[in-house]
């Protein structure tokens, strides 16, 4: 917008200095070999949950594997364990019942997401439990897209005890390829590949630094209520 | 407060300095050997590295020919998703752009994450001027803030800090900056982000403006990708209510689908992960959800002249991923601050000069910054050949030639015959102190033989003109003594 002049400047550069390019070379005509693989290796949807699981594991999140009807239970355990007061929980979070079963089972005060939720209200939250749009089995990773049951990006940054609820199967794909293929590029995603870390210091690795410092991602099996 | 890399001297002189700083070298050392042991268990882990390698090479090398095309479009879907771009020439229209940007907002503080171009425009420094204080938020940025001091690598900009001096640059900097550091801090890795994050917390809840790099920009859907580990850049793009990207115009990539290769490519060749903890994607503004305002400000400075340059263009593949400093004999012994710019290791050594012109005596002596055992070459994800441009732009160097500075073009006279050879005779010095560097440069000539020249590159090539090359044995006196101990014929 600023700059109009800018603009041409910049633009006139480029094309002088693309003077030996063809003129009738449209950009497909640059060919892109992608003799790459989509996904690497064949798995049944057991052994994509066991990959992600361990990936995961590696990368330091903590995973744990439910059947639908425990998960509320489960969600409750977790939060207990932590000492969470304070949760906040999107709305539509996983199965539309949780949110309630999880008031009930747990002595936690349960936040619901409002504008008033600023960042420095967010960050006297102790947990955040939300699902996903998907998670990755070859690289140990959840995806967040906005949509029900995950809510705006700050509230999985703020807190610092994330819990994920993944789907399985459905919600798991075999590579980032894949995962690519079936995200929105207009929604704001965050990709999540254990809790935060950093190398910065003598390159060791320590978890822990500005986002969420423990992540705890739930596999529940069979597709339960939604 | 800031310092710049303006006025560094030539390579050599720096170079010499940082060698003989013993501590410095066993920091480099045991860094870089850590990460490189690493990087390449990552990248054993895929079968199809090389095919995903040249797929990531042609896409780049798609989009540069084709670069007026994908920004305009870029341009086009940023605009249309809520967001404005803004473009600049050079580092001080980015600058002003940003300075700009901030005011009208009427802030006084930003939050930023880790972001090449800002440190190559020198921003902090502009904004400084300006009254507005910037607040760098990755913990090694921090540390290089804290200390007044400038980065070193790409990625692990403090990696000349040992963890007892990042500790007392704790203790006694980060009251001077916000949060002091807690009592009796101790040099635990975790006890030192812990400070960090502490220390930085307050900023980021109190910020109303971040600025921001990118990793990749999405021609076809407008997208911005921003890839990090410690959620320094989840804050910073997330929580303000205005949010200033810099991006370099070779950032861009076609499409949505192209995400796929770098996505893999870059976190296994940078920090040796399976994937990062934490990669951004945004496009434009969302309602309810992050800034209300996206400012994306595209930056040529330079690039455009190494886009006119058939050989050196490569360069601009480059997604900054920094396993070709760890893997460089010569980045290792010398330390990142001997390359003058943002831009240390063999990478520095192509782009700087490119970016900046034959401005200076350092820009001069860059490309010689190497024994070209091809290490880089070898380790580098989207394929730049840095051999060849560090050959290229010698020949420049020594025996003058085209060059487009600033949209330009012009001819450089050759350098002064003596200054080549010395910088020459300096790099051969270095490799005959370095019994392994002659090994492998042997060894890489012994294998290269059948496509020794006729004639040398650059300034050798008046010794050529006179002389045969003598003929490149099929393996060095070394490797045969090693093998044979003189016991064979």
């Amino acid at each position: 917008m600023s700059g109009g002049t800018s603009r041409e400047r910049v633009l006139g550069r480029v094309r002088r200095a693309l003077a030996d390019v063809p003129r009738y070379e449209r950009p497909h005509d640059h060919l892109v070999p992608r003799d790459y693989r989509l996904a690497h290796g064949t798995r049944t949807p057991a052994e994509a949950a066991a990959l992600l699981a361990a990936n995961l594991t590696d990368y330091r999140a903590v995973v744990h594997r439910t059947e639908a009807a425990g998960l509320p239970a489960l969600v409750a355990r977790l939060l207990g364990r932590r000492g969470a007061r304070r949760v906040v929980v999107p709305p539509g979070l996983p199965d539309d019942c949780l949110a309630k079963e999880l008031l009930a089972a747990a002595a936690v005060e349960v936040v619901g997401d409002s504008p008033a939720l600023t960042a420095r209200a967010l960050d006297g939250v102790d947990s955040v439990v939300t699902g996903c749009a998907l998670a990755i089995a070859e690289t140990g990773t959840v995806v967040l897209d906005a949509g029900p049951g995950q809510g705006r990006r700050a509230l999985t940054l703020v807190p610092d005890h994330h819990v994920c609820v993944v789907r399985v199967p459905d919600q798991v794909v075999d590579s980032v390829p894949q995962a690519l293929a079936r995200l929105a590029p207009h929604r704001p995603l965050t990709w999540i590949s254990g809790p935060s870390a950093t190398s910065d210091i003598e390159l060791d690795r320590v978890e822990g630094v500005h986002g969420p410092r423990t992540l705890e991602v739930v596999l529940v099996e069979g597709s339960g209520p939604r | 407060m800031s310092r710049t890399y303006v006025g560094m001297p030539a390579f050599p002189r720096a170079a010499a300095q940082a060698t003989g700083d013993a501590t410095l070298r066993a920091n480099l050392r045991r860094a870089t050997h850590t990460i490189r042991a690493r990087r390449a268990q990552a990248v054993a882990e895929l079968t199809d590295w090389e095919e995903l390698r040249a797929a990531a090479a042609a896409i780049k090398d798609r989009t540069l020919r084709h670069l007026d095309h994908y920004l305009t479009r870029l341009e086009e879907n940023v605009t249309r998703a809520g967001g404005t771009v803004h473009w600049a020439a050079d580092a001080d229209e980015a600058n002003r752009i940003v300075t700009g940007l901030v005011r009208a907002t009427g802030e006084s503080e930003v939050v930023k994450v880790k972001s090449m171009t800002t440190q190559e425009t020198g921003l902090n420094t502009a904004l400084e001027k300006a009254g507005i204080r910037a607040y760098e938020t990755d913990l090694a940025e921090l540390i290089v803030q804290l200390a007044d001091d400038l980065p070193s690598h790409i990625l692990v900009p403090a990696i000349h800090r040992g963890r007892g001096e990042i500790r007392d640059i704790f203790r006694d900097r980060m009251g001077d900056w916000g949060r002091p550091a807690p009592e009796g801090l101790t040099d635990r890795p975790a006890d030192l982000a812990e400070a960090a994050r502490l220390h930085l917390r307050e900023k980021f809840l109190a910020a109303k403006v971040g600025i921001s790099g990118a990793n990749f920009l999405v021609a076809e859907t407008g997208t911005a990708v921003v890839v990090e580990s410690e959620g320094n850049g989840r804050m910073c793009l997330t929580l303000p209510e205005t949010l200033i990207s810099v991006v370099g115009i070779e950032k861009v990539v076609p499409a949505w689908r192209d995400l796929e290769v770098f996505l893999q490519l870059l976190p296994r060749s940078s920090t040796a992960e399976r994937m990062n903890p934490y990669t951004s994607l945004w496009t434009g503004t969302t309602d309810d959800d992050g800034p209300r305002a996206f400012h994306l400000v595209l930056l040529d400075n330079g690039r455009t002249d190494a886009l006119a340059d058939h050989v050196g263009r490569q360069a601009l593949r480059c997604i900054r991923c920094s396993a070709c400093l760890n893997v460089c004999p010569v980045y290792e012994r010398a330390g990142g601050h001997a390359y003058g710019s943002p831009y240390p290791g063999p990478i520095g050594a192509i782009l700087t000069p490119q970016l900046r012109g034959p401005a200076s005596a350092l820009e001069e002596s860059l490309p010689f910054a190497s024994t070209l055992c091809g290490a880089c070459y070898e380790v580098c994800p989207v394929a730049i050949d840095i051999p060849e441009v560090l050959l290229h732009l010698r020949e420049r160097v020594a025996e003058g030639g085209e060059v487009t500075v600033r949209g330009v073009r012009t001819r450089v006279r050759p350098a002064k015959r003596r200054s080549v050879e010395r910088a020459a005779m300096g790099a051969a010095g270095w490799t005959f102190d370095h019994p392994w560097a002659l090994r492998r440069a042997q060894r890489l000539a012994g294998r290269a033989r059948r496509l020794r020249p006729r004639r040398l590159p650059g300034p050798l090539g008046a010794w050529t003109d006179s002389r045969e090359l003598p003929e490149v044995p099929a393996e060095s006196f070394r490797d045969w003594w090693s093998r044979t101990r003189g016991n064979a014929g």
